[in-house]
């Protein structure tokens, strides 16, 4: 076995992922053991979480947290969740696809123009470009928010969806990662070849570096997403008017409305808006796992 | 790719290749991203310092105070019980976390594990989870009415478990955040580790290293870089620390004062004390600490790994 594989495997250039398949290995029972309640830990809240929006609001309180109460109530919770208050939800929902398409969407076209523009061509203030850009990344991004709230508030900015996607469209972790993979994964020869062909700078890029570069930008690209996804200060600050909030704010405002004294309890739809909040960021992390995998591997050589 | 052997950043590595003749196209690529970083980054931060040198009156509006506001932080109480708060959180949890990051990337890599994938996967899996979700949820869990808390506390007939009272309440902050990202810093050190030359192993193999020799001496090593990068985001991280907090003082009002941590105090400051340049000088405050810390980490890292 080992002979065969690695000769393969040193040709790889790419993350080698199966690096291990040369090594004869025996699974240990008692590290998985071990290893199940790191696994116990991570899953049991998401568990609870998807058991619990089965139950009604009496069904909550007067049920066991990890089994299901006697009815069972999810399609009537979500469809509660999704006509409550004239279906807000729903526009929440849509408020946040927006935000991620326009925000996360615009974060990875500039990463992926900049990454490459840094990684392939030499120009004047590069090197300032850099300490700036990677000494940003240290700069916590909450100190940043009462200030940018005072002057988008002075533009006339807050309370419009400009005020959640022009700061998303900042990913300075995403351009360090783009650099590093088109580095990486776009070879000088072959952008010098398409030049002698007369290709121009822009179709270059567009035709032959981009495709080179994909994994590096699915990894870019789902960070940004769950980033915007899972936004939660920015909006606070920015908005207050109800239609426009995400997913984020509108559940934590469910949530307030349903502790304070003398409210309608409204926990079985906080948590089962949870659920479907979380569904749609869970799905894409599982259908696109090769390709942020083998991006988080090559951002990480150097990183 | 040139695995573990390229010395630091990228930027060492530009200079010397071939490349096209120093022009602009460079920069056209760059520009876009540049023009917007300027105005969401570098305009709020030059504004917050020019803020901080001002303050609001009833009387005659703002005026310059020079460097009252620095001097008034420097013996706010409120602001340094805060910033002690989040001192003694990040001392705590950033290590306990990056260990059990560390253990997890280590035991998924050694390939000793049935159902790898599964594994990975699974752990990485609250950090898809929005933070106000993660929150709601283990606030759920931790109440008495109908968490798991409460279900334990029936159980036992007592009342030892009571995470939202004020003696518990910053280790179930702690374990929110760890929750949430346990997995993506073990997912970091387990990319780092796969770049490890398998040539390595083999050597080590032939001189007859164990399993757990190998990870004093080959693994943990070559992990420092991502140990570095991870202590340094987790303290970032720490120092911030806001939603959670934030959002539990909706649970519990009593607990968690409006000034729990440095940012909910900047943002009380400014969003509903009107203290608008005073929580502009706060977050500067903040934001320079935090700078200090990360850079003496990377600094100690370096030199560790210079040794």
């Amino acid at each position: 076995m080992t002979a065969t594989t690695t000769p393969r495997l040193r040709r790889a250039a790419a993350p080698r992922l199966d690096t291990r398949a040369d090594r004869p290995v025996r699974r240990s029972p008692g590290l998985t053991i071990a290893m199940t309640l790191f696994l116990v830990y991570s899953l049991v809240p998401l568990a609870w979480l998807v058991i619990n929006a089965t139950k009604t609001q009496p069904g909550l309180l007067d049920s066991f947290g990890l089994w299901f109460a006697d009815d069972f109530a999810l399609v009537d919770n979500v469809r509660q969740v999704l006509t409550y208050n004239d279906g807000i939800f729903v526009r929440w929902f849509a408020n946040t696809l927006l935000y991620v398409v326009l925000g996360a969407g615009g974060a990875t076209v500039l990463a992926t123009f900049a990454g490459y523009g840094l990684a392939k061509f030499d120009f004047p203030g590069k090197r300032a470009v850099f300490a700036v850009v990677l000494g940003s990344i240290a700069i916590p991004g909450t100190a940043l928010a009462v200030p940018t709230f005072l002057m988008f508030s002075e533009l006339g900015l807050t309370n419009t969806i400009w005020a959640i996607i022009i700061p998303s469209l900042i990913s300075p972790f995403g351009l360090y990662l783009v650099w590093i993979f088109a580095q990486d994964s776009v070879p000088t020869e072959v952008l010098e070849a398409a030049r002698v062909d007369g290709a121009s700078e822009l179709r270059t890029f567009l035709t032959i570096a981009l495709r080179m570069m994909v994994p590096g930008i699915v990894t870019v690209l789902l960070f940004a997403v769950v980033a915007t996804w899972n936004n939660y200060f920015l909006p606070l600050i920015m908005l207050n008017d109800p239609a426009l909030f995400p997913l984020t704010i509108g559940l934590q405002n469910w949530n307030a409305q349903a502790v304070g004294v003398g409210s309608t309890p409204i926990f079985h739809l906080v948590i089962t808006g949870s659920v479907l909040t979380i569904l749609p960021i869970v799905v894409a992390f599982l259908l696109l796992q090769r390709y942020w995998q083998s991006g988080l591997t090559a951002g990480s050589v150097k990183a | 790719m040139s695995v573990a052997a390229a010395p630091p950043p990228a930027l060492a590595e530009t200079a010397p290749r071939r490349r096209t003749q120093r022009s602009f196209t460079g920069l056209f690529f760059t520009a876009p991203f540049l023009a917007v970083f300027a105005f969401v980054f570098v305009t709020p931060v030059l504004y917050a310092l020019y803020l901080s040198f001002f303050r609001d009156r009833l009387v005659g509006g703002r005026s310059f105070v020079g460097v009252e506001n620095y001097v008034q932080v420097f013996g706010d109480a409120k602001f340094w019980e805060g910033a002690g708060r989040v001192g003694l959180f990040l001392a705590v949890q950033v290590p306990v976390m990056l260990a059990l990051a560390l253990v997890a990337a280590l035991a998924i890599d050694s390939a000793r594990l049935y159902g790898t994938g599964f594994f990975r996967i699974a752990i990485f899996l609250p950090y898809a989870v929005p933070g106000v979700v993660a929150v709601l949820m283990w606030g759920f869990m931790y109440g008495d009415r109908f968490g798991l808390a409460g279900n334990i506390n029936d159980l036992l007939g007592s009342q030892v478990l009571a995470p939202l009272t004020p003696q518990w309440i910053l280790l179930a902050i702690g374990n929110i955040v760890t929750w949430q990202f346990v997995g993506y810093n073990m997912l970091i050190f387990y990319s780092s580790l796969k770049t490890i030359p398998t040539e390595l192993y083999e050597a080590a193999a032939i001189d007859g290293a164990g399993p757990l020799r190998i990870v004093r001496a080959i693994k943990i090593p070559a992990l420092r870089g991502a140990i570095v990068i991870a202590t340094i985001f987790s303290i970032i991280g720490s120092m911030q620390l806001f939603n959670e907090p934030n959002i539990l003082r909706t649970i519990v009002p009593n607990v968690i004062s409006t000034f729990y941590t440095p940012n909910m105090y900047a943002y009380n400051l400014s969003f509903v004390g009107q203290q608008v340049t005073y929580a502009a000088t706060v977050a500067i405050v903040m934001g320079v600490i935090t700078g200090v810390i990360a850079y003496v980490v990377q600094l100690r890292g370096q030199r560790e790994a210079t040794r």
